[in-house]
This record gives structure tokens, sequence and C-alpha cells, in this order.
């Protein structure tokens, strides 16, 4: 399958890839992994005037861990977060890229790209709405810093100009005593999971809930933050009572469709199972439990 | 709008050790820059769609599904396909190890599984079964069963690791 014609411009730098936007106006797009955008492209369901290849930009695909945040550059692969360090401290983020499809498109597609995209079944947004993360964008006016709340819109919409593109991801450090998991279930690994969970715990003394992020993916246009399910664990314990008032408050608070994957019965009583995992895998690792987990498809 | 112009453009690549290069339209996938552009038609294309593997190519150390990159995207690059593993006309161990345990029938998805397992093995010399189920869960065998196809990585490793 061929794309439709366009033309090519690879940008030396970041600053670069900017003005190129500008210049090209609304028909260009930025190219990342391409693990998006081409088959997008191959199917002409996008046809961009004009890629600007971002590829070559030197030093956009660092880590940093500077002060007790986590920086990735927008072209941190999905397999540089699997195998870095950052992903042994703050578990939820190998979780994360160690999942998403295979090792080919892990090898490929970027953070950066995954959060430009807003593809509602994507991992990353799912899982870094459980952290506090935050994106800075870059356009001619200069750069600003979204947190991911608010850079999500809707489904595929961002708070993205045309003429700015993703140049880091910020995630702050959790605290002491702080556990995580993301969970996904899928078909087979080289397609987006069916639905996914994120959860991020702080326990008081290994039991109290002193704090939890709860996060269900591929149910909804967005990433959906269950606050009534988190306020069911907040400061109180970890027991069987919370958690089963958890699980069902982000139950009600998925909203999916039914489509191929599945129908959304099935789907909502699959993102309660895989919530109800995550708090125990969260929990575990919040007392210093090492607890491997991730996505879940035939075969792994 | 600026309208597209879909001039042709210079790519240059190392493939298998050999400088290569074409002009070729920007929109040409990396597999067919290799297959029509190069005439290396070892790499071969199933689903189009990133779904099965059979494109997959080492590009700079890393497999990737050349269905699903821009040949201008690979650019400078460093690229292994399956005609740079054997080597003087001897099969790499990798190869002589799917060929001894019969982990392949038709032959459709094997380049980019021998590529897969190239990319597992250089990780995880010794690989667990789940390393080795999880390493090549992007390449797509509808003859096998996978069976022999894991009992093949077993048999290469082990191999390898005498040498
Ligand atoms: C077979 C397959 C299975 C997959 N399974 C999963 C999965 O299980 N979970 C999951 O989360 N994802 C999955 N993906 C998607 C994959 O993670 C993509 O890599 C990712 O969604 C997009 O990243 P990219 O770098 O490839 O972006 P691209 O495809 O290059 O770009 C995507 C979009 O973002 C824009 N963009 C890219 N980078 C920037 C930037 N820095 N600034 C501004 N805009 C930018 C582009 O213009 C484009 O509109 C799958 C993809 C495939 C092909
Ligand atoms: S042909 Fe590239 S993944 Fe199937
Ligand atoms: S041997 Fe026929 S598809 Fe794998």
């Amino acid at each position: 399958m061929y794309a439709a014609p366009f033309s090519y411009f690879r940008a030396a730098s970041l600053q670069e890839a900017v003005k190129l936007l500008q210049e090209l106006g609304e028909d260009a797009r930025v190219i990342a992994g391409g693990q998006s955008l081409i088959p997008l492209m191959k199917m002409r369901m996008a046809r961009p005037a004009a890629l600007i290849d971002i590829n070559f930009i030197p030093g956009l695909g660092d880590i940093h861990n500077s002060k007790g945040e986590l920086r990735f550059g927008a072209l941190v692969r999905h397999a540089d977060l699997e195998h870095s360090a950052a992903g042994v401290t703050v578990p939820i983020l190998h979780d994360c890229a160690a999942g998403i499809a295979d090792v080919q498109v892990r090898n490929q597609g970027t953070i950066g790209g995954s959060l430009a995209e807003a593809d509602p079944s994507g991992d990353w947004g799912t899982a870094l709405l459980a952290l506090d993360t935050s994106v800075v964008c870059l356009g001619p006016e200069g750069e600003r810093t979204v947190p991911l709340e608010e850079f999500i819109k809707d489904a595929y919409t961002t708070a993205l100009t045309h003429e700015e593109i993703v140049t880091e991801v910020r995630v702050k450090a959790p605290p002491k005593g702080s556990g995580g998991a993301h969970l996904a279930f899928k078909r087979s690994a080289p397609v987006y999971p069916t639905a996914s969970a994120s959860v991020q715990l702080t326990l008081a003394d290994h039991n109290t809930c002193k704090d939890a992020r709860i996060v269900l993916g591929c149910v909804g246009l967005t990433a959906i933050r269950a606050k009534e399910a988190e306020a069911g664990l907040r400061g109180k314990p970890l027991d069987e009572k919370n958690i089963r008032t958890a699980v069902d408050a982000a139950r009600a608070a998925a909203d999916p469709q039914s489509d191929m994957r599945g129908s959304a019965d099935y789907k909502r009583v699959l993102v309660g199972a895989l919530v109800k995992r995550a708090i125990g895998i969260a929990a575990r690792r919040a007392r210093g439990e090492s607890v491997d987990a991730g996505h879940e498809y035939a075969g792994r | 709008m600026n309208m597209p112009d879909a001039k042709k453009i210079l790519v240059r690549v190392r493939v298998n050790g050999v400088a290569r290069e074409a002009e070729v339209e920007p929109r040409t996938l990396l597999v067919e820059f290799l297959r029509e552009h190069l005439n290396l038609t070892g790499t071969h294309i199933g689903c189009d769609t990133t779904y099965c593997g059979a494109c997959t190519v080492i590009l700079n150390g890393r497999t990737v599904k050349s269905c699903t990159l821009f040949a201008p995207m690979a650019d400078g690059g460093e690229i292994t396909t399956v005609e740079g593993l054997a080597k003087e006309g001897k099969l790499h161990p990798v190869q002589e190890a799917f060929a001894e345990c019969h982990g392949l029938q038709c032959g459709y998805c094997t380049p980019g599984l021998l590529l897969s397992t190239m990319q597992l093995l250089k990780k995880y010399p010794k690989p667990t079964e789940a390393q080795i189920r999880k390493g090549i869960a992007g390449n797509t065998c509808r003859c096998t069963g996978y069976q022999n196809v894991f009992k093949s990585i077993r048999m290469a490793a082990a191999e390898m690791e005498k040498r």
C-alpha cells in the first residue's frame, strides 16, 4: 500500500521543526516513530502534504533525572524506557513500556508521538495520568508546560496548536511508600488493548492508603480518572471492603463502546477486574515487593 | 497550501555492510526500497499493516517492521536483512537451527523470525521461555504452530554459546 505523495523535510533542530510547521501550514505533519501515522497514511486516512521528520534531531531521545523529576525527550522509544533505570524505580512506567505492541513497534514508537496521537486505547495516556505528568510544548511563541490532564482534550485531540511540537514529557517521581501498576488485556501482541487500568497508591503504614490514583484506559474517548474510586481508598485501610467499593466505582466510571474488541458490558467487567488486580500489585510494590506485571495476552 | 511535491530524494544506507543508495519518492516504504530498488527480495511483505513481522529487518541494531517506515527515515542507517546472515556460503547458527529443528514450513515468515531471533539472542543470550515468547510476539507464522520455532531458538542459543 502506498501513502499519497508528500514532500519530505528533515528537521535538524526543534527550532527548525517549528519553523517548518509555520512555513508549510496546516497540511504539514511531524513524523516521529511513524507507528501510528504511517499505517494511517497507507490506508489514506491521513494525507499530509508534507512530513517533517524529527528523528534526526540530536538529544531528543534522552532521559534525564533532574531533582525528583524524570524528563523524557519526545523521541524516547518505548523500548528505551522498557530497558531504562527509570522503569526500575517507577515500575508503572516499565509495565506500560514493555507491553506496548511488540518488540519491533516498541523499538520505533515514541512517548511524544503516543501522547500527541491521543489514541483512546493508547497506553501512555493512561499510565502517565496515574502520575504527576506534564508535557512540554514548543511553538513560535516559545515553550509552555501543560499538565497531562489538560493536554489530552478528546479522542485524537490535544492542546497542541498546529505550530507546536512536543519536546519533553516530565514525570514527578512518586514519593517513598508509593507503588503503581499498569495492567492491560489484549488479544495478541501487535494490537491495542481491549481495556487497561493504571493504579498508583501511596501507603502510610504499609496498609493505610494516603493517596490513590486510578485511571481507566480504552473505555472512553480519553483515559478516565476514576475519582470516586480513588476517594473510596484515600485515607482508608486497604481492606477487602474498601477495595470492593473502589472497584465498583471504577466500573461505574467506565464509559466503553462495543466494537470488534468486545461488547461494552464485557469491557466494563474487564476493566473492573484489571483495577482490582492493579490495586493488589500497586500495594505490594508500595510495600517494597518486586512484582512482574504488565500486558496480558494469549501466548505471553 | 503547499502542494505536495513528490520530488525524489537520495537515500543512502549500508545494507549488510555494503553502501547502497537510490533516488526514491519520499513515500517509498523501507521494504519496497530494499526489494524494488536494491533488489534484495529476501525481506518479505506479508500483511502490509504492521502486524505480521514478515518484513522485519535490523536498523541501527534494532528490529523494525520495514513496511512501516518511509525509506528516508532510514537514511544514513546500518541495515541487516536476511541476506546478510550467512557468511562465505555458510549459514548463520540461527539459520542452521531453524533448518535443523523444522522451524519453518512454507518459509514466508522466516526472514522476519530469523532477524527477531538475532535481536532476542543479542539481548538475552540465554533466553527464558517467557523471553522467547515475548521476543517473537511480533512475528506471525501460519504454518508451524510455533513449537518448532521455540525449539530452533533454544538450539540457536545453545550453539551460539559454544562458539
Ligand atoms: C501494530 C501496532 C500495535 C500497537 N499497539 C499499541 C499498544 O498496545 N499500546 C499503545 O499505546 N500503542 C500501540 N501502538 C501505537 C504505538 O505506540 C505508536 O508508536 C504511538 O502511538 C505513536 O508514536 P509514534 O512515535 O510512532 O508517532 P507517529 O506515528 O510518528 O505520530 C503520531 C502522531 O503524533 C504526531 N507527533 C509525533 N511526535 C510528535 C511531537 N513530538 N510533537 C507533536 N506531534 C507529534 C504526528 O504528527 C502524528 O499525528 C501500536 C502501533 C502498532 C503499529
Ligand atoms: S508486512 Fe510488515 S508487519 Fe506484515
Ligand atoms: S513457515 Fe509458513 S508462515 Fe511461518
